[in-house]
């Protein structure tokens, strides 16, 4: 039986620890109540909190109805980003605790789609998740022909962050490996042929695992700053461009990197320098020691890997380019040369989509 | 899958359009809608700001038809759409007549503006349709109103599969929450419909015919039928 690997585990175990507020305009009671301390899971998303939030504002909110939405030093937070991916994009230097602001009412409904609690987070999840399965198969007949029952219980390992039963439920999809082998090539078909499970349903038309499902969080900023902690802050989600789209590989044989991955996402940015390998220093994954809540030191590790990168940017490209500051994927900084199917394997989230937070510095202001 | 000169060739067709073809098919579109609708408003090419780090000759945007009344009907033949631009709203429709003194008061929120939004999804590789309304007053209109605006078949359709067929997502250029129809089995069908029609003896067909074939069907679900015409002419191919 397939327990995932150990990074997976890491990811699945992972929590980031909020310190949430409620918006002042809701308080109606003295004193006003005090912060709610709790631990979000990196692959969950902020209103399934919202059960284990209530009863500390219950008892002071105005009359009304709940319509809840979760900001983040003013910047309206998109509930169906996972709360991983909203730390990784919106903390260039990661706060512990993470200090939100929750708010029952008003809900901004011309800046977010509306939630109608677990119902649409669980939809959202599985359109993702199909979205996901036709990037990979070429259809989405495997998500959409799962039993109700396989259904729920997916959708219940998320919630829970069980991965053995995720795992289970989930290879009956034949999205691709799940396992832990590090040389896997995503275009080999073998990798899926090896996984069979018990449920064999034939796929029809050709299998195109050429295609990885990702979204990409280009964030770019103006100010040059040294130190992540002296990054600018997101205001507004205009400023961060969102680019939903598949990396295609190419070429059978070919070593496939994240850097080439990313090469593929931002062609222009890579067009003119060659980023040599073995100069970049970053953090090993593998090296990550796991806690239920994230790890300061390997943090630490990252931040300096980020400056070593930088100064790497800037010494290889000419000053008027966009460099980029950061990348980061599950709360680390990946080395860019590791093979791109090991990112994939190990660090995606549940709906088989890998998010990848990137800053980039460009030279003047962009018109977005 | 489609060969230098723009034609899609079935042997090995999934139903399916590269961004560039997208780009292509969606220009030809404008074009022909112009042709044969020019009293109705127009598509019109948006381009996506150039960002410093895309590709110089990537082709990014989408095809935008803004400001299109779709009167609230009450007879039973949602089908016919009254498609006028703003300059000449014509609410021939209405069964009541208008009395402009009371217009903003009691029909204030007859009038339905909707914008339409053809946008390419690279994780489909097939074009999605994206739509808003709002009534005259500027009121958004939430999905249980759009529903009456839709012909009777799509809103049944909308009932059975709530989260499935016309879902809420977030505008991938405006980054503001839309309406979208999801795309999951548009390749299904747009295959099914190219490999019926008479171009199947010729082996291929334009791709500059894709958005005319698929509006034909996306249009209908929305309420917009497009001239007959406009679907028989095949274009300069």
């Amino acid at each position: 039986m397939d327990r995932g690997t150990e990074a997976q585990k890491y990811i699945w175990e992972g929590a980031i620890p909020l310190q949430i507020h409620l918006h002042e305009s809701e308080v109606t009671t003295l004193p006003p109540p005090p912060p709610a301390l709790i631990l979000a899971p990196r692959i969950g998303y902020l209103p399934l909190l919202v059960p284990l939030i209530k009863p500390f504002f219950s008892s002071t909110l105005p009359p009304g109805v709940d319509t809840v939405w979760f900001d983040y030093k003013g910047l309206p937070l998109k509930w169906y980003i996972p709360t991983g991916v909203l730390f990784d994009l919106l903390c260039a230097e990661p706060e512990r605790p993470w200090n939100l602001t929750v708010h029952f009412r008003g809900y901004p409904g011309n800046i977010l789609t509306p939630c109608e609690g677990e119902e649409s987070i669980k939809w959202s999840f599985i359109n993702s998740l199909k979205e996901a399965a036709y990037i990979i198969i070429g259809n989405c007949k495997n998500v959409m022909n799962m039993s109700q029952s396989d259904q729920v219980e997916l959708w219940c390992s998320v919630m829970n962050g069980n991965l053995e039963a995720y795992l289970r439920i989930s290879s009956k999809l034949k999205l691709g490996p799940g396992g832990d082998e590090f040389s896997v090539k995503l275009n080999s078909s073998s990798s899926l042929k090896s996984r069979q499970s018990a449920l064999e349903t034939d796929t029809t038309g050709p299998v195109k695992t050429g295609r990885i499902p990702v979204r990409l969080y280009v964030w770019s900023v103006n100010e040059d700053f040294d130190d992540l902690e002296d990054a600018p802050h997101i205001d507004n989600w205009d400023k961060i461009s969102y680019i939903n789209r598949p990396v295609e590989i190419h070429g059978e044989d070919k070593y496939f990197t994240l850097r080439d991955a990313v090469k593929t996402l931002l062609p222009e940015f890579f067009a003119e320098k060659s980023l040599s390998d073995d100069e970049i220093s970053m953090p090993e994954v593998g090296d990550e020691r796991g806690l239920p809540s994230e790890d300061a030191n390997s943090m630490r590790s990252a931040e300096e890997a980020g400056e070593t990168m930088c100064q790497r940017v800037e010494s290889c490209c000419p000053s008027d380019n966009a460099e980029i500051k950061l990348l980061r994927i599950q709360g680390i900084e990946p080395k860019l040369e590791v093979p791109f199917a090991w990112v994939v394997n190990n660090l995606m989230n549940p709906e088989h989509f890998l998010h990848i937070c990137v800053y980039i510095k460009v030279p003047e202001p962009v018109a977005m | 899958m489609v060969s230098n000169q723009s034609t899609i060739n079935f042997s090995s067709w999934d139903g399916t359009l590269s961004s560039h073809e997208f780009y292509l098919a969606a220009r030809a579109f404008a074009d022909k809608w112009k042709r044969f609708n020019p009293a109705f408003p127009q598509w019109s090419w948006v381009p996506r700001p150039k960002l410093p780090w895309t590709a110089a000759d990537e082709v990014d945007g989408y095809l935008s038809l803004e400001n299109v009344f779709l009167p609230r009907s009450t007879e039973e033949d949602h089908d016919k759409i009254n498609l006028t631009g703003e300059e000449g709203p014509s609410c021939s429709n209405m069964d009541e007549p208008i009395d402009n003194a009371t217009l903003v008061q009691n029909y204030g929120c007859e009038l339905h503006h909707y914008d339409f939004h053809i946008l390419y999804s690279s994780s489909y590789r097939v074009p999605v349709l994206y739509f808003r309304a709002h009534c005259s007053d500027g009121q958004p209109l939430v999905l249980d109103d759009i529903e009456k605006d839709l012909p009777a078949n799509s809103g049944k359709v909308l009932m059975e599969s709530k989260w499935t067929f016309i879902t809420q997502e977030e505008h991938p250029h405006l980054n503001r929450p839309w309406y979208i129809l999801h795309p999951c089995g548009t390749s299904e069908w747009i295959k099914l419909l190219f490999m019926t029609e008479a171009s199947l003896s010729k082996g291929g067909v334009a791709v500059e015919q894709y958005l005319v074939s698929w509006f034909s069907v996306v249009g209908q679900v929305i309420g917009i039928r497009i001239p007959f015409e406009m679907l028989n002419n095949c274009g300069p191919l």
